[in-house]
């Protein structure tokens, strides 16, 4: 919704928050604080970063062609149960998931990555499928009776016209990874978890925000590669967003 | 040359198997549309899948051009027939050319040649392919989405055409003008087609053949004409309906019923000759005056030839209608309806007149191969009784 006319009226007030913010930031001096962990900012967030691509990619990498496999019409028998196993990584709390992880894969990175990897999983697999399954019936029997084989189909008819579903699902999936990173610093996987759960331990709200606000800005920078990604990709016939 | 020779497909279902075509044999002659009509659920569609497999017959044989498809693979089969369905088909994520040149893609021709068959196809259509080439399908109306649905089918130049109610879900006033377009290049194109519908008068109106199918077999086979003369059965007869001669009159050209060497005068022939003429030839009402270029311009009633003198430049009247020689007689009646007169002045291509159509004439022609039926009818039934 826009309204132009409250537009200067609501121009001013977020100046005046933004100035009485500055004060209040300036007196207390957090501003000095919060950069005293600008190098552990930067050491973190490369760290989170690297998670979230690793067990992002992986999860990409798995997830749309297993969605794929799944909607194929002699496996699609196999999908709704498939994705009543994979609904587990999604039901399980992920804390859960990470220390199931570590029991057997010991601490670090890698069950790190691994129990990210299987959170996200889902809301890829069940939106590939589900995009290629709503690909409208006359169009794959056009392909068909043009003459297309099953796999000019999938390439140049199913997944262009899924691939809308399909980016929404990543979107998703990255934006929980994102936010569930933090936690892998509970069994030594890193990232900017250690700033956040570190302040609350010793009660600095300083040091928690210097790992939260990271986060944040990451989850929205995460959120809108997707939407360049997806914006550039889907072809633009069928693109929402560049209607 | 489509071919269908003992098609046969059986569904199996929850409920037990359900034979949707039995048994259906056919040919489709090279050049010509063939319409499948039925009520829906009666295997019209079923046999028309059949023929590039969408639907894998149960049993029988498809020939295209005489020759057996049943070994072909199934993606080369579907690569030489056209395929037009209802739901136009035409896939969002390409532009235009992009749709139009998937065949010829998939066929391996080259940039430039699928191009210049894509622009070439919108010329035909009647699209600037400057303007529709980069559009994408939803940025076009029905009919404009319609078009490009059937020259995609074309692109490849395929001998054989599949069309399943391919006009379906258009309005009625641009599925006319579709239809027409449709039947123009078809004239010059002459493609085998075969086409599904379910309404008689785009059959009546597309067909060279219609084939008429009830609970999954082919109950008539005949031309258009025939079929509406001659309904074999109660069925086709109901199925036709009840204004089946009416109908006809859309099959038949004035060319056919009209009256040749019917008399005409001119300016300057005097009424009495006029009176003469049409009393030599029958004419109760009126006879058709002519100028120079045997162009009708009027006529000359009967009552003012019988009681007046004078020449017949100085006692006509105007024409309220001319019928030409091909018009369909559909249109010979409704001018004859409007205009409340039984006969009509014909003309030929360069406007010049060549005879008359009259009411009689009509329901003469109409009623004759009626007759001819009802005769060959009643031998049949006196030799079946012989035997």
């Amino acid at each position: 919704m826009y309204f132009p006319r409250f537009k200067p009226l609501f121009l001013l007030a977020l100046l005046v928050l933004v100035f009485l913010s500055g004060v209040i930031i300036e007196r207390n001096n957090w501003l000095a604080q919060f950069l005293f962990y600008s190098e552990d900012i930067i050491y973190l967030t490369g760290q989170h970063i690297e998670l979230v691509v690793i067990s992002g990619g992986l999860a990409i990498l798995i997830g749309v062609p297993l969605g794929i496999i799944l909607s194929r019409p002699s496996v699609r028998y196999l999908a709704e149960s498939a994705m009543q196993v994979l609904n587990i990584g999604t039901t399980i709390p992920t804390l859960a998931i990470l220390a199931l992880s570590m029991s057997f894969l010991g601490i670090g990175m890698v069950p790190a990555v691994f129990g990210l990897t299987i959170a996200s999983l889902l809301p890829i697999v069940r939106n590939s499928y589900t995009g290629l399954l709503e690909v409208p019936a006359h169009l794959k029997e056009a392909a068909a009776g043009i003459g297309m084989t099953p796999l000019q189909m999938l390439l140049r008819v199913e997944i262009p016209n899924a691939l809308y579903v399909m980016f929404a699902g990543i979107r998703t999936a990255l934006a929980i990874n994102v936010g569930t990173v933090p936690l892998a610093f509970l069994i030594g996987g890193g990232g900017l978890g250690e700033l956040i759960f570190t302040g609350i331990d010793l009660n600095r709200p300083i040091m928690m925000l210097a790992g939260a606000i990271p986060t944040a800005l990451l989850a929205i920078l995460v959120d809108m590669l997707v939407a360049i990604c997806a914006w550039l990709i889907v072809p633009k016939g069928v693109n929402p967003l560049r209607n | 040359m489509i071919t269908i020779d003992n098609l046969t497909k059986i569904f199996e279902t929850e409920n037990g198997p359900v034979t949707a075509a039995d048994h259906i044999s056919m040919e489709v002659p090279e050049g010509e549309i063939c319409v499948l009509l039925g009520p829906s659920g009666c295997g019209k569609t079923t046999t028309l899948k059949m023929v590039n497999r969408i639907v894998p017959p149960t049993s029988g044989r498809v020939l295209i051009n005489g020759e057996d498809t049943t070994g072909l693979n199934t993606v080369d089969l579907r690569r030489q027939i056209g395929y037009v369905i209802q739901q136009i088909g035409l896939f969002p994520n390409m532009t235009i050319e992009e749709n139009i040149s998937v065949v010829p893609r998939l066929l391996g021709w080259d940039k430039a040649r699928y191009k210049a068959r894509a622009t070439e196809l919108l010329d035909m259509v009647a699209l600037d392919p400057s303007i529709f080439l980069k559009r994408y399908p939803r940025e076009l109306s029905g009919g404009q989405q319609q078009r490009v649905g059937v020259i995609r089918a074309l692109a490849a130049d395929p001998p054989v055409m599949l069309m399943d109610e391919p006009f379906g879900a258009i309005d009625p006033i641009n599925r006319e003008i579709i239809q027409d377009e449709f039947l123009k290049m078809q004239k010059e194109l002459r493609k085998t087609i075969m086409f599904v519908s379910h309404d008689i008068d785009e059959a009546v109106k597309m067909a060279n053949r219609i084939a008429i199918f009830r609970t999954g077999k082919l109950v008539q086979y005949d031309t258009p004409d025939n079929l509406l003369a001659h309904p074999i059965d109660d069925f086709v007869e109901s199925f036709v309906g009840d204004d089946r001669a009416l109908k006809r009159l859309r099959l038949v050209r004035v060319g056919q019923v009209i009256e040749q060497s019917a008399p005409s005068v001119r300016m300057g022939d005097s009424l009495e000759h006029a009176f003469r003429l049409m009393e030599q030839h029958g004419y109760t009402q009126a006879i058709v005056l002519v100028n120079e270029q045997q162009q009708p311009i009027g006529y000359v009633s009967r009552a003012v030839a019988q009681t007046t003198q004078g020449f017949c430049g100085e006692h006509y009247f105007g024409l309220k209608a001319t019928a030409h020689i091909e018009d369909d007689l559909r249109k010979v009646a409704s001018l004859m309806f409007n205009h409340d007169t039984t006969w009509l002045p014909c003309t030929d291509s360069t406007g010049r007149f060549v005879g008359q159509v009259t009411q009689r004439g009509v329901t003469h022609y109409l009623g004759a191969t009626y007759h001819a039926q009802s005769d060959t009818a009643a031998l049949k039934h006196v030799a079946a009784q012989a035997e």
